[in-house]
Order: C-alpha cells, then structure tokens, then sequence
C-alpha cells in the first residue's frame, strides 16, 4: 500500500509543478529576476502550498500515527550549523543557474530535453559525491 | 518597483494548493516529509547497502513526479511546454551544485521550503531563506554583470 500512496502523492505534488508552472526553468528564472522582469507567481505557489500542508499537518500529526506505516519519520536535528547554511546556499546558486530544482527536473524530463537530462545526471552525481565520498572531516 | 510580468496567480494558487496536498497525504499514508532530494538520494543508498526496503516506495514517488506532465498533457489535450533557457553546461553546473548542496543542506525547496516551514522548523527557514538569497542573487550576478 505504501507503494501505491507514494505514486498518489509524487503524482498530485508533480501535477501542482505542472499546474502552477514551476516546471518551466524559464518561470523559475523570472521569479528569481527581481530587478528584472519580475513574475511572482512562486511566491503564490508557496503560499498556497503552505497554507495547506500548515493546517493539513496538524491534523494529520495530531491522529498519532500514519496509515501504512507504524510511525512518523520526522527530521530530528533543531540546530543551525553549517553544513545547513553552505548547502543551501550551493543548492540556491545551483537553482538560479538553471532554474530547477529536485522536483521540477524530475517532472520536466518527462518533457524530453537533452538540458534537462544535463541537470539531471549532473544533479546525481552531486548527490553521489556527497553521500558516497568519505567526509574529509566530521562536521 | 520591479517591473512585473508573467505573473500567474490562479494556476499558481491552484497548483500550489495540491503541492500542500501531495505533502499532507504523503506525511497522513507514508508517516515522512515529501522531500524530493531526500526521495532521489535514497534511491542510491542501496549501492552503499541502506534503505532497501525503501526503494519501492521511493521509486513509485518519482515515477508519480515523471507521469505528472504527461497526464496533464492529455488532460489538457496538447502537450505541456516549458522552456530551459540556458546552455547545456549551465544546467549541468547547477543540477552538480543542486545535488550536493540539498544532500549538504538536508534538503531542498520542498523538504524544507514547503514541508519544513509547515512544521515550524527553524532549520527550514534557515535553509529557505539561505538558497532564495543566494538563488536571487546568483540570476542578478548572470543578468547584470554578465548579461545571460
């Protein structure tokens, strides 16, 4: 059953990609241009988007327990550190040179664009190169 | 004042809503954040021998993120167009940094930016707002200094 319900949700998050346009590198783009010519629409999308997972949380949370599985897998560091700040920062000059992000490449390869799959691939191996490199030092 | 173009606020506010959604259901059946650079990282954790057992679950989210397009493309009855506006070696630059920053960062515009903030956390409007500055800042640095 979980199988079956990660489809469902990776299905309904790709069709709010697709819906609100964030798919598209060159809407991503706009929306970071704010000297430019400036398209807000993802901070609408985000507003949407938070305004139902906020509430949709607390209920959800609140019943104890998720329906196939026996518990919630919640995040558990509360620490600001580093590697947190240098990450993202990585990941923001990243998304600003290509205008996507994790979700949106995957839902835009099915659109077929060898740019895309440039991403992709490269968006792997950096993933790779974190998580299978040994770490120089212990953050 | 910025110049404003292109703004989409009903599809955005629309799609927007069933993102949320996505992330609710996903946390209501699956008990985990709808973080999608966690989701893809974990699909190569088995070749250093963990999560297995999770790799089901995480490959039917992705194939549910792929098949997205495609349904609205018949839903909509012609194909959905984007458009990647920078040369090859740029995406390839980004998606590399991508990769490593949201592993490096413990995740990315959906783990922290839609999932995290819902749960208050303070490391995801850290997170959030350190890769929007840095994302605005890197398109001001390629369209003022470098025109791209």
């Amino acid at each position: 059953m979980r199988v079956v319900s990660a489809l469902l949700a990776g299905l309904v998050f790709g069709l709010g990609l697709t819906m609100s346009g964030m798919i598209n590198p060159a809407k991503i783009i706009a929306f970071l241009d704010v000297t430019g010519a400036w398209d807000p629409s993802l901070l609408v999308v985000m507003a949407s988007a938070l305004t139902v997972s906020f509430a949709g949380y607390r209920i959800v949370l609140a019943r104890g327990k998720p329906a196939f599985e026996p518990s919630f897998q919640l995040p558990t560091k509360t620490v600001i550190d580093r590697p947190l700040l240098v990450g993202s920062a990585l990941f923001g000059v990243g998304w600003g040179l290509a205008g996507l992000c994790p979700g949106p490449a995957i839902s835009a390869a099915a659109l077929g664009s060898p740019s895309i799959y440039a991403f992709l691939a490269a968006m792997l191996a950096g993933m790779a190169i974190k998580d299978f490199l040994p770490a120089r030092r212990a953050a | 004042m910025p110049e404003i173009t292109g703004f989409t606020p009903g599809p955005a506010a629309a799609g927007g809503a069933l993102i949320g959604l996505a992330a609710v259901l996903f946390m209501a059946l699956n008990g985990r954040i709808a973080g999608v650079s966690g989701v893809v990282a974990g699909v190569m954790a088995p070749l250093r021998g963990e999560g297995r057992a999770d790799l089901p679950w995480r490959l039917a989210f992705i194939i549910g993120l792929f098949l997205a397009p495609l349904a609205a493309g018949l839903a909509l009855g012609r194909p959905v167009e984007i458009t990647a506006p920078h040369p090859l070696w740029m995406m390839a630059l980004g998606g590399l940094l991508v990769g490593y920053g949201t592993r490096l960062g413990s995740g990315c515009t959906s783990g922290h930016g839609v999932c995290g903030i819902a749960r208050l956390s303070k490391r995801s409007f850290a997170a959030t707002a350190m890769f929007m500055a840095s994302a605005i800042l890197t398109v001001f640095i390629l369209h003022r200094l470098f025109g791209v």
